[in-house]
């Protein structure tokens, strides 16, 4: 279990534990937490579970795969902290990850 | 107006084989899909991924998928209203009255919706007054590149499409082109091609450079692009354009008096009937307790579906329960010879 916290755009904090394993997107989902759509179910096929990782975090986390950026492209207001919350692997490492969720996912 | 037994809204993996079920059981059905093209995700998000979980093939891809599927209803002449989106479904007698967004009716008993997720769309800008702007000057496909001519082009996006038309326009108007990283997903030759333009001062290209705002009244006169960093350009831009690929959004389906969960329908695992009769949802649009997104329950979903849709299309008759392997009837609609 890693504690994962979640802050919507309008700066609400939803914090959970998450377990290992498992990604960001799906803590998410599981846990309810509005604003992360995830439509294509983690296939990093539709870019609607964009997520922006707090800046002391991004380069803690793994690094982004071939096409990971090439989803972002079409996302909604990337910036250079944006990442797919598919993608990120929850492990002992991440306990306290903090990220964003966007005003909307399109 | 075209009167048919049933009318099948989504032309992905589950809205086809529902034709195929609905054929097999003598039933005539039209499908409408927003896509270009039949396949839906399969061939929209993934068609080069692999998919392992279809019964009896072990391995195949969302294109594989389809064009299997599409060659599996051949015998039934399916008729397909490809870009269009149903946009209103009206209650008429005992009947369903649909509209497209081409203007096309139909009137038919049954409704069957694999949606999917929503229809695909494009992505759009989200600046301030973008919508009021929507064609007359900014596009997100290009239907008459006439129009550009001598004028000022943004273009944003790092696909093939903004790559290609940026090549494209680049022969008669002034095109810049935006993207908001220095790397292109598109095609190589297309990337090599955008650079030497740019080199040669034919293309202006500003890369980590996002849309900020829109100046203009009545049409855009120019744009201003905001860099990562915070500094703002602006440019003279006359049309804009924005190729983001595709989103899917549900549309006007929640207008038409379903039991929406989330974005989910409702509906009873006998039938896969809706809260409204003779509508059924089928595949990732529709929930029950237990419901898995997977295209095998879409199949499972469709072929019961299609058995609900026999008694509103057929009300006289009795529903006759066949295989395909033993039965002259069904041997017949598939166009087997013995």
């Amino acid at each position: 279990m890693s504690k994962i916290t979640y802050i919507e755009s309008s700066g609400k904090s939803h914090t959970v534990d998450v377990k290992n394993g498992l990604t960001v997107m799906e803590g998410a989902i599981q846990n309810d937490i509005p604003g992360i759509d995830a439509d294509c179910g983690g296939g990093m096929s539709c870019a609607t579970c964009h997520v922006y990782v707090k800046e002391n975090w991004f380069d803690k986390l793994p690094k982004k795969e071939d096409g990971e950026d090439d989803m972002l492209d079409m996302a909604f207001e990337p910036n250079k902290f944006s990442r797919l919350s598919c993608q990120i692997i929850i492990s002992d490492e991440l306990e306290g990850l903090v990220v964003n969720v966007p005003a909307k996912q399109s | 107006m075209i009167n048919t037994d049933v009318l099948v809204i989504g032309a992905g993996p589950t809205g086809l084989f529902c034709a195929h079920q609905l054929g097999l059981i003598g039933l005539k059905c039209e499908v409408v899909d927003n896509l270009d093209k039949l396949g839906g995700q399969c061939i929209e998000l993934y068609p080069d991924k692999p998919i392992y979980d279809i019964p009896g093939i072990p391995e195949c891809t969302g294109e594989e998928l389809t064009n299997q599927l599409i060659k599996q209803i051949k015998p039934f002449k399916t008729n397909f209203h490809l870009n269009e989106r149903v946009e209103e479904v009206t209650k008429k007698d005992d009947k369903w009255l649909i509209i497209t967004s081409k203007k096309k009716q139909f009137l038919t008993p049954n409704i069957v919706i694999a949606g999917g997720v929503g229809s695909f769309e494009p992505r759009k800008f989200s600046v301030k007054d973008s919508e009021i702007y929507e064609d007359k000057s900014i596009f997100y496909s290009i239907k008459d590149k006439s129009i550009f001519q001598g004028k000022d082009i943004s273009i944003f996006g790092g696909g093939d499409s903004a790559l290609d038309w940026a090549i494209e326009l680049s022969k008669s108007s002034n095109v810049k082109l935006i993207h908001r990283r220095d790397e292109f997903r598109g095609a190589e030759a297309s990337v090599k091609k955008v650079k030497e333009l740019a080199k040669n001062g034919i293309i202006e290209l500003h890369t980590q450079y996002q849309l900020d705002s829109v100046e203009g009244n009545g049409s855009i006169n120019s744009i201003n692009i905001k860099h990562e960093e915070g500094n703002i350009k602006t440019l003279k831009t006359n049309f804009l354009l924005g190729f983001f690929g595709l989103i899917m959004k549900l549309g006007p389906i929640t207008n038409w008096g379903l039991n929406f969960d989330k974005k989910t329908i409702k509906v009873n695992t006998e039938n896969f009937e809706t809260n409204q009769k003779g509508i059924f949802a089928i595949g990732d649009i529709c929930t029950y307790p237990g419901k898995l997104k997977l295209i095998l329950s879409g199949f499972h979903e469709g072929a019961l579906a299609a058995r609900g849709c026999f008694k509103y299309a057929r009300p006289d008759e009795k529903y006759r329960f066949e295989f395909t392997t033993t039965s002259k009837s069904l041997k017949n609609r598939l166009g087997v010879k013995e």
